[in-house]
């Protein structure tokens, strides 16, 4: 019976990493072009990070320190398993704190904290292509991407303002880089955008699956595509977080019984408990019993 | 209840654990062994080692056990370890003219040099459920054939070719395409896209198959001939100067014949359509036949108006590794982008209610 080897470092064998490293390194050379890469079968689903694991893969060097998050949080499942998956394979320090990382990878979020230099922050991408649900053709849309034609994807966000009044895109929202190419800042909802715009961080971005990567490097002009009379803005929560108390971050809406009860809490679980540390206190808590509390941190 | 929207370590842990429980099942009942897996589930683990590309009976037994008989799981489990394999070289073509026949039917001609021979099969048999299944009785020892190993059997194809019927088969001593090594790029050739369909799942391509014979993009398709057996796997060594056979392994294969064309020069002739997998597998190696002879429309002046026909659209969706992962990757959380949509509706909704929509739609 055929017995299992060691796995090298972060998994990935050299050859790989190097191949993947290419890929990077062109990517950062060209903002927001998706450059194909050789993406290998990873041992999670298609779909749930393998493009971001390659990516993280392939710059983790072991005195790196690396934060999971996934919906903001570090406690969801699926950032949990990536999490325990590179304390195995690579056995590097890993942390909740958006500060103390070099290496943040996430899927739908980017901290409320902002980055800083020298920080890299790797998204994981579903579907890289910003054309895609306006041209499902790959042949076509590279032909576009090309010919800088991006004329379709004005003539969809104006009509959504036919239609609705508003932009009906709320996240995947598209993005100019550089004047020049049109990306998907992967799934990250529009309050994020503007994150992304001149961040000191380096920014990279993998789509197993679909066998892409792409990149912003720090500092890079993005742009959300909009009009004149319809400038793009970003999601406004009337309420604040119920545990920390913050105020114009991402929040997450908690039901809380069956008769329309609601909370609102930070989707960044670190910027939370970061502002709880500090003494802030919402308005949620004094209902929450101690042990409650206790649990929820 | 915020507590509840949150996973764990310990939840994944204890998941796992109960999933492990439910794997092994009633304790009092004898853990299934790799060998009865290879030996009494053969054909699971050929379509194992068919879709995860990687031929080795006992590591896909051991998936299909550990995939508690998913097959899309126990493929993925394959694929992942096949993954962190060097790969050293390419072998030889396999000649499947020198097959060690198990099985070998033609629907072109009535009799073959070599014979028409069965095998094992379901064709035939009538779909009744058999009471001895329900128990272990004796099973009669099979007819073997006296050594007529030795009599030639060439392919219905090359027999066909020899009259010029058929299209020739191009060689080609190019190093042929590896979908795994480098991202696709389309068009992409024929070696690529006969990759893709022996790896690609047997449901979407039996699909695409049919779909075929029922006139999406029709090919007038014959079974030319379907071969299962032994071959030889051979590379050759640069230091040696000559191939040496490093193992066998059992394929299926099956030669379409199909719509003739002919022009600019060319008298008519019939085209092929071509599927090989691994292990036993007549119905997988024959939808990967119908929909190469399909996906080549465009070598032929055919019309691509049917999904069978569109490289893109088959290529990029018949590899079910790729297919289950992002189906169901929606179950992951997605309560930020949901928030994002929920947020937007409400003020949609709101703004309806004011009747203010309308209006500034008209703007």
């Amino acid at each position: 019976m055929t017995t299992l080897p060691e796995y090298n470092f972060a998994y990935l064998d050299e050859q790989t990493k190097r191949m993947i490293r290419r890929a990077i390194l062109k990517a950062i050379a060209i903002p927001g072009y998706q450059v194909p890469f050789a993406a290998r079968e990873m041992p999670m689903p298609y779909g749930w990070g393998t493009g971001g694991v390659q990516v993280t893969a392939s710059i983790l060097g072991p005195d790196d320190v690396l934060k999971v998050i996934d919906q903001g949080a570090d406690d969801t499942t699926n950032a949990v398993s990536i999490r325990a998956f590179f304390a195995k394979v690579a056995r590097v320090a890993t942390t909740t704190k958006t500060t103390e990382a070099t290496i943040i990878q996430t899927r739908h979020r980017i901290p409320e904290t902002p980055l800083s230099g020298g920080q890299i922050i790797v998204y994981q991408v579903p579907i890289p292509e910003p054309l895609r649900f306006l041209e499902p053709r790959e042949t076509e849309t590279r032909v576009m991407h090309g010919l800088e034609e991006y004329g379709i994807v004005q003539v969809k966000l104006y009509e959504d303002i036919a239609r609705h009044g508003h932009i009906a895109t709320t996240y995947a929202y598209p993005v100019k880089v550089e004047g020049r190419y049109v990306m998907d800042p992967s799934p990250i909802p529009k309050f994020d955008n503007p994150k992304m715009h001149r961040s000191p961080a380096l920014q990279l971005f993998g789509a197993g699956r679909e066998k892409r990567i792409y990149a912003l490097p720090p500092f890079t002009d993005v742009v959300s595509l909009d009009f004149e009379d319809h400038p793009f803005t970003v999601q406004r929560f009337s309420a604040r977080c119920a545990l920390c108390d913050a105020a114009n971050v991402y929040l997450d809406e908690v039901v809380t019984d069956d008769r329309g009860g609601r909370m609102f809490v930070c989707s960044d679980t670190d910027h939370c408990e970061t502002r709880r540390a500090e003494g802030h206190r919402g308005a949620g808590l004094p209902q929450l019993g101690q042990d409650a509390l206790e649990a929820a941190e | 209840m915020y507590v509840a929207v949150k996973g764990g370590e310990a939840a994944i842990t204890n998941a796992h654990r109960l999933m492990a429980d439910r794997r092994r099942g009633d304790r009092d009942v004898p853990a299934l062994t790799v060998e009865q897996i290879i030996g009494q589930l053969s054909l699971s683990v050929d379509r194992v080692m068919a879709e995860g590309s990687l031929y080795d009976p006992g590591l896909a037994a051991m998936a299909v056990r550990q995939a508690r008989g998913d097959l899309i799981e126990a493929i993925f489990l394959l694929r992942a370890y096949r993954t962190t394999l060097p790969r050293f070289g390419n072998a030889l073509p396999l000649d499947t003219a020198a097959m060690r026949i198990e099985r070998r039917v033609s629907a072109t001609y009535k009799d073959i040099p070599g014979g028409q021979l069965l095998g094992p099969t379901f064709d035939y048999t009538h779909r009744l459920i058999d009471p001895a299944m329900a128990s272990d009785e004796p099973v009669a020892e099979p007819e073997r054939r006296p050594d007529a190993a030795d009599e030639a059997c060439p392919r219905v194809s090359d027999i066909l070719d020899g009259e010029g019927l058929i299209e020739p088969d191009m060689p080609d001593d190019a190093e042929p395409a590896d979908l795994t090594r480098e991202a696709t790029s389309y068009p992409v050739g024929r070696d690529l896209r006969l990759q893709a369909l022996a790896r690609g799942d047997e449901g979407f391509l039996l699909a695409l198959g049919y779909s075929t014979q029922r006139g999406y993009g029709r090919t007038h398709p014959f079974v030319g001939e379907i071969r299962i057996g032994m071959v030889d796997v051979e590379v050759e060594v640069p230091e040696l100067g000559f191939a040496i056979r490093i193992g066998e392994v059992r394929v299926t294969e099956c030669q379409m014949v199909s719509q003739f064309k002919g022009g600019a020069g060319v008298p008519p002739r019939f085209t092929r359509g071509y599927g090989l997998v691994f292990g036993q597998s007549e119905r997988k190696a024959m939808a990967v036949s119908l929909v190469d002879r399909a996906l080549r429309a465009d070598e032929f002046d055919e019309q691509r108006t049917a999904p069978a026909q569109d490289e893109e659209f088959v290529l990029e969706h018949c590899d079910n590794v790729q297919a289950t992962g992002f189906v169901e990757h929606l179950k992951l959380p997605h309560y930020v982008d949901f928030q994002a949509e929920l947020d937007l509706l409400r003020t949609l909704r709101r703004e309806a209610a004011e009747g203010r929509a309308f209006n500034e739609a008209a703007e």
